[in-house]
């Protein structure tokens, strides 16, 4: 008996475990602080469409970019053992490609805006691969072989559209960045959930799952069973390369502009703390993509509730550090196992107390 | 001087949980020799010197130093009582000069006198004839010079005892001599050196003595010149017949007619030097020799586990090109590696990932097994392999060795070869599992399937393989089979040397 209930109680305390408290006391906390904190309306927006909103929505949206670039980094995390730091830089360059294809001439019509996005594609693919090729071939730490391209990323954007922000005002565009009419849910959200779905399928149809982390957990190993290593990196930081012409593209569209120093500035901070809150190992090896995506949506949570509460903007980051702090802490596996080993001298007591009871 | 006792250990103890590391165990070093430490793998040697520098604290027993009782907790201990150690791999700093390497954390007064410490490690090294300037950074010398380095390091903080594991593993015959006039040196000015190693011509080179671990007891201590290579042998292997088991008629191994699966002619990798090799189809062979003799590398070089360099392969009179593992696996080539922990499990998956992986890689990245077929397999060869573990989905890692290595057959069986390649399957398992996986290479063998198998047992080999392959020194010496399949042969054969009469 006792045996069945420790079976029941490890596999809850799995990777998921932390996140979703994690998010269940930031909407406790909201509630208790502001029961209408959660409420959602359906409003009229200024294009005249009825559309969802509230907080709740907010943050979901507000997270979209930021989701969708952490579903891509938990693979190279999970391969590579390291993170890549340049996904922001990536993205800016990614957008202005984005708008530099739309910009040749005036009309914007459905097939230019695809064509632009695939342009991004192919463009943030290739970044992928330059960096991919530092770390999968040259065996350069992940961090420092995207260092080069955080550093100089942002001028190279800068660079695509000759140091100019240009604007993009159609319709199809606000639909990208905000609301398809008649459709209440914001575009970015449904992005996320069709790229959740992507990857998904990507697991179900491919073996990329298991190569992946066998090669983050045993390169030796995944090598004499046959496993190309080097491809298997070099494959999930050109996936990440997708994510990132998606997240870019979001964003541009978002603001209907593009601002090379601005556009998901310091997202690749949040990002990694996202696959880390999510419950993946730094290190490589075994991952979760859902655990990121929670990861993400816990982050941009804390945010707005802390906005909510009149925290000024540059207070924000300092409680943001502290919370996530204590998410890290209470996530590492020093504190799990304490906490495993407590939890089942509980239930053991319990147990005897049960038999003693019977 | 050679009488004079400089370090003496006395029944020592040391207990790991569950296993007897050592069992009163004795040791003795004299003043200015060079006394070989010798044993095969498991045998306690790497217990005993970590025991002696203070790595492992010994449950049981004594050692003086000199005549005085001393007791050493710590690698610092060990360092102040005059014994110092120069470890397989250099532990240096490459990055900095030899000067500085030679004197780091070893300053005297909180200022790093460079001039002074280059003018002595110069005298130091031109009175060792060590063929390296003070100011030379480490990491632009050779590794020979680099260890050596590290034994002027040693020998200039007045160790009295210097303690080399290894030491010529990596060097080329060059560099060993030069390694070796050095140890001569040393001798000469009254250092006990303790030399272990795995190459038996030099241990007959340098040592005077030499003292003969098994399973964690001394066998014996023993005057180099008056013991011959082959008793040297039977004294490391052993003649412990393991009785548990008859495995069958050994007559009817031999499998002459079959047609030839694998051949090879002059195959080479980084690792192993070119050698001829060929096996028939339901043929069991094995590949023998005292750890460090190739015989790993050699099956390495089949799979294409290291860089090949070079030899024509043939697989059924076709020839084939394999360069890497996934060559060797498309021409149904299996290869259970010999460190299960580093090159078998996947140590976090779970038993099911782990038995599905090779055959998921040979069917290819578009073609996913499916969650409810990888079920089946999995419970298949749990079923038929009788695996212990709680469920399909546990990790591998949390298995017991025996089980996790019976894994790693399910996973190559899986992908149904035709030659399987099993380096040291048995190695720190169970008996009850040796005996399974025994079984399992003849039952392979009868179905069709070419083994070659890689015990440190020879009993083992002798009772599953139809012919041996004797390795010396990076080279094949020898092919035994039939009448010539017996543990005295293969012994004689592993020694070398032309020594007929042997003791059995």
């Amino acid at each position: 008996m006792s045996k069945n209930k420790k079976k029941i109680f490890s596999g809850g305390l799995g990777q998921l475990t932390i996140p979703v408290v994690a998010i269940a006391l930031l909407v406790i906390f909201n509630l208790i602080r502001d029961p209408s904190f959660f409420g959602v309306d359906l409003a009229h927006n200024n294009d005249g469409n009825i559309v969802l909103s509230g907080n709740l929505i907010s943050i979901i949206n507000g997270a979209s970019e930021l989701a969708i670039l952490a579903m891509g980094m938990t693979l190279v995390t999970a391969a590579c053992g390291g993170q890549d730091i340049s996904v922001g830089a990536a993205a800016a360059i990614a957008g202005s490609v984005f708008v530099k294809v739309l910009k040749t001439s005036p009309e914007i019509s459905g097939g230019k805006v695809l064509l632009a996005f695939i342009c991004a594609c192919i463009v943030a693919m290739i970044f992928g691969s330059f960096n991919g090729t530092l770390v999968a071939i040259f065996k350069i730490q992940p961090m420092i072989a995207t260092l080069i391209l955080y550093t100089c990323g942002r001028s190279i954007a800068y660079w695509i559209n000759g140091g100019a922000t240009p604007t993009l005002s159609s319709p199809i565009i606000t639909a990208i960045g905000s609301f398809i009419p008649g459709i209440p849910i914001p575009t970015p959200v449904l992005i996320v959930i069709a790229m959740a779905i992507v990857f998904k399928l990507l697991f179900k149809f491919t073996a990329l799952e298991l190569f992946t982390q066998s090669v983050g957990i045993n390169q030796s190993a995944a090598r004499l069973n046959g496993i190309n290593s080097t491809f298997i990196k070099l494959l999930s930081f050109i996936i990440l390369g997708v994510c990132v012409a998606v997240s870019g593209s979001i964003g541009v569209s978002r603001l209907g502009l593009i601002n090379h120093e601005t556009l998901l500035l310091d997202v690749e901070m949040d990002t990694i703390l996202a696959v880390a809150i999510g419950g993946n190992n730094l290190g490589g090896g075994k991952f979760k993509i859902g655990g990121s995506i929670i990861g993400a949506y816990v982050i941009q949570m804390l945010t707005i509730t802390l906005y909510a509460m009149k925290v000024s903007s540059t207070d924000v980051k300092a409680y943001k550090a502290i919370v996530i702090i204590l998410l890290v802490v209470i996530g590492s596996p020093v504190v799990k196992e304490k906490f495993g080993k407590f939890m089942s001298k509980l239930l053991e007591n319990r147990s005897k107390e049960t038999v003693k009871g019977a | 001087m050679q009488d004079e006792v400089l370090l003496q250990m006395r029944h020592i103890d040391k207990k790991f949980p569950g296993v007897l590391a050592l069992n009163g165990v004795d040791f003795t070093l004299r003043k200015g020799e060079i006394h070989a430490l010798m044993g095969e793998n498991g045998a306690g040697k790497s217990t005993l010197i970590k025991v002696l520098t203070g790595v492992y604290r010994m449950d049981g027993g004594e050692i003086t130093v000199e005549g005085e009782k001393i007791s050493i907790h710590s690698p610092q201990d060990a360092q102040n009582n005059g014994i110092s150690t120069v470890y397989q791999e250099i532990t240096l700093c490459p990055n900095l000069t030899v000067a500085e390497n030679m004197f780091i954390g070893r300053e005297d007064g909180a200022w790093i006198k460079h001039k002074d410490y280059e003018k002595r490690a110069d005298e130091i090294l031109t009175r060792l004839n060590i063929p390296a300037r003070s100011t030379q950074q480490l990491e632009n010398c050779s590794l020979a010079v680099q260890q050596m380095v590290a034994i002027a390091r040693a020998v200039d903080m007045k160790c009295k005892v210097l303690i080399l594991d290894e030491p010529t593993s990596s060097l080329d015959d060059k560099e060993v001599n030069m390694l070796f006039t050095l140890m001569k040196d040393l001798k000469s000015q009254g250092v006990g050196i303790i030399f272990v190693t795995h190459f038996l011509e030099q241990v007959y080179e340098v040592s005077d003595r030499i003292t003969v671990l098994r399973n964690g007891e001394l066998v014996g201590e023993y005057l180099t010149e008056e013991l011959p290579q082959v008793e040297l042998v039977a004294k490391m292997i052993g003649k412990e017949l393991d009785e548990l088991m008859d495995l069958g008629e050994t007559e009817e191994k031999e499998k002459k007619e079959a047609e030839v699966f694998y051949e090879a002619k002059a195959l080479s990798s980084s690792d192993a030097l070119p050698f001829d090799f060929s096996i028939r189809k339901g043929e069991v062979n094995g590949f023998t020799g005292l750890l460090g003799s190739g015989r790993s590398e050699s099956v390495r070089a089949i799979f294409g586990a290291d860089k090949v360099t070079g030899g024509d392969v043939k697989i059924k009179g076709k020839p084939v090109k394999i360069t890497s593992p996934i060559d060797a696996m498309k021409n149904g080539i299996g290869y259970l590696a010999e460190d299960r922990k580093r090159d078998g499990i996947i140590a976090e998956l779970s038993v099911r990932e782990n038995i599905i992986l090779a055959l998921q890689v040979l069917n290819g990245m578009f073609k996913p097994i499916s969650r409810s077929e990888a079920e089946a397999f999995a419970d298949e060869y749990i079923k038929v392999l009788n695996i212990k573990t709680a469920s399909r989905e546990t990790p591998v890692g949390s298995l017991s060795g025996g089980n996790q290595q019976k894994v790693i057959l399910a996973r190559w069986l899986l992908t149904h070869p035709d030659y399987l390649i099993l380096d040291e399957p048995t190695r720190g398992i169970d008996v009850g599992t040796k005996l399974e996986i025994q079984k399992l290479v003849l039952k392979l063998a009868e179905d069709g399937v070419s083994v070659t198998f890689i015990s440190s047992e020879v009993e083992e080999m002798l009772r599953t393989c139809s012919r041996l392959i004797v390795m010396r020194d990076r080279h094949i010496v020898g092919e035994l089979k039939g009448a010539d399949l017996n543990q005295t042969k293969v012994m004689k054969t592993i020694a070398g040397g032309e020594t007929e009469n042997v003791e059995k």
